[in-house]
């Protein structure tokens, strides 16, 4: 299976199994469309005729390239991998991430927080520290031989319970020497805490951090509002901008929402690398599609329209050496992760959970506080096998919109809990974020043939 | 080749043999916590190993 776009001048054909990706002149991507495999080695007459404003040389040197490359197996490749040999490599994955949702309370009002202001709907709660250590055990212990272990302290804001934050990195550091383990810690905040010590104890310890601005000052107060209705904007912008200052060459990401309200996002990317921020990630929100600010089919080709305006815009800069990173189209090529992995996107309820401040285990964050989901309390060191074992089958295999979609290698089934919560089904992506997905993909392969 | 310049040397088929260690870094593609396409992830596994 291929997948063939022309954006910006560039003629681009993904190969979908072998990751094969490829540039063509306009004879050649013409030429795709009548082939398949198998091919013959010998140049078809029939293509002279079909291409009679191109000289023969031509049409037969652009046919035995495209044979070469089918020869080589890095074009109309067939696949290798069955869903039966990966579900037997998922069901026995360890845990290796955690989310720590440490307060369950927050100093923002944001409109659109899917954590109902914070509580996650369960009421303002902080994680005590007790819980914090038997989540870091209960980690270690499901973790199996893996060493990488990822904790996300997360909210809620995390900031808000701070003290517990620098205990459990202490609590777990002292750990895993002796258990083999390699810990990396995330943060995501709304910066409205951070003050000097807080920040240079994040710039230390903090493998990660993500720092919640949306954009332009007005986009970003319209929905990121303090408890008192005021806006965040200019309480944060300058702490974030100190945070980064001392992160040296660590980690972090900007990251904003986008909304209905601002479907001309590319201002808020542009607003705030021309704030100093070269590590950017702008999302689409995710809500009830019956709220005013949800993203509707409508509003795709206006999103489209904007995610190829930022993708030129990325290649000038940095053609002109400017430092701006967009998260999303971010993709590598050459040393990406293997195949394995990309069978399976979401993490969720089966190497990745989420921890309530009262210990509770969910799938993810996005799930948390559902009592269906509930899949055992870090106290009791129990974890639902069914529900893991569920998540387990979440492969691209068994999503039936997935199996044939070119993107499947790249998108990797979209997150789970969205399935959930568009469609009721865990199994059945969403399509305004598979179409969003796709774009991005597209955007960013693009970015990579401009840059050469 | 004239025709057609290649990105990349397309042989993620061949690392369904020798990767799925896991030790890379878990994807979450929720869009509330910087959401991944899996494919700008690190391989954990060998620095050298081109995919």
């Amino acid at each position: 299976m291929i997948h063939k776009y022309t954006m910006s001048g560039y003629n681009i054909v993904l190969d979908v199994e072998s990751g094969g990706v490829f540039v063509m002149d306009d004879l050649a991507f013409k030429m795709l469309d009548g082939l398949g495999a198998p091919m013959q080695k010998k140049c078809p007459n029939e293509l002279f005729e079909k291409f009679p404003e191109y000289s023969q040389d031509d049409v037969k040197n652009s046919y035995d390239e495209i044979y070469s490359l089918y020869a080589s197996n890095c074009l109309f490749s067939e696949s290798n991998i069955s869903a039966d040999e990966y579900e037997r490599l998922a069901e026995n994955s360890p845990v290796k991430a955690m989310c720590l949702n440490v307060a369950h309370d927050c100093n923002l009002r944001c409109k659109y927080c899917f954590a109902s202001t914070g509580d996650f709907g369960g009421g303002r709660k902080l994680m005590p520290m007790e819980v914090a250590k038997k989540a870091i055990d209960f980690l270690i212990e499901n973790s199996g031989k893996r060493r990488n272990l990822e904790v996300d302290f997360f909210g809620g804001e995390p900031l808000l319970n701070f003290d517990v934050v620098k205990e459990t990195v202490e609590y777990a550091k002292n750990r895993e020497k002796n258990n083999n383990k390699n810990f990396r810690f995330t943060i995501t905040t709304n910066g409205v805490l951070l003050d000097d010590e807080k920040i240079e104890y994040i710039n230390h310890h903090m493998n990660n951090v993500v720092l919640s601005l949306d954009g332009r000052r007005e986009i970003n107060d319209r929905v990121r509002r303090r408890v008192d209705g005021s806006g965040s904007y200019d309480l944060i912008l300058p702490k974030f901008l100190k945070l980064v200052e001392g992160r040296k060459d660590k980690d972090y990401y900007v990251r904003g929402t986008f909304t209905k309200y601002n479907l001309d996002f590319l201002k808020d990317v542009l607003h705030i690398n021309d704030c100093g921020f070269d590590q950017i990630s702008v999302e689409p929100v995710v809500c009830d599609s019956s709220c005013e600010y949800a993203i509707t089919e409508e509003d795709l080709p206006k999103i489209f329209e904007q995610y190829e305006l930022l993708a030129n815009k990325i290649v000038q800069k940095k053609k002109n050496n400017h430092k701006i990173n967009f998260f999303h189209f971010m993709i590598d090529l050459n040393q990406g992760p293997c195949l394995i992995k990309r069978l399976k996107g979401c993490g969720c309820g089966n190497e990745y959970v989420a921890i309530s401040p009262d210990g509770w285990i969910y799938p993810c964050h996005q799930l948390m506080g559902v009592e269906k989901w509930k899949m055992g309390n870090v106290a009791e060191n129990k974890l639902d096998q069914k529900i893991k074992k569920d998540f387990s089958k979440t492969t691209i295999f068994h999503k039936e919109e997935c199996k044939n979609c070119w993107a499947r290698f790249y998108c990797s089934g979209g997150c789970n809990a969205n399935n959930h919560q568009y469609a009721g089904n865990i199994l059945k992506p969403y399509k305004i974020s598979c179409e969003m997905e796709k774009k991005r993909i597209e955007c960013a392969i693009m970015i990579k043939a401009a840059l050469g | 080749m004239e025709h057609i310049k290649s990105l990349n040397e397309g042989n993620l088929k061949q690392t369904a043999c020798e990767g799925g260690c896991g030790e890379c870094q878990t994807s979450c593609q929720s869009a509330c916590k910087t959401s991944c396409t899996v494919a700008n992830q690190k391989c954990e596994k060998d620095e050298d190993r081109a995919i």
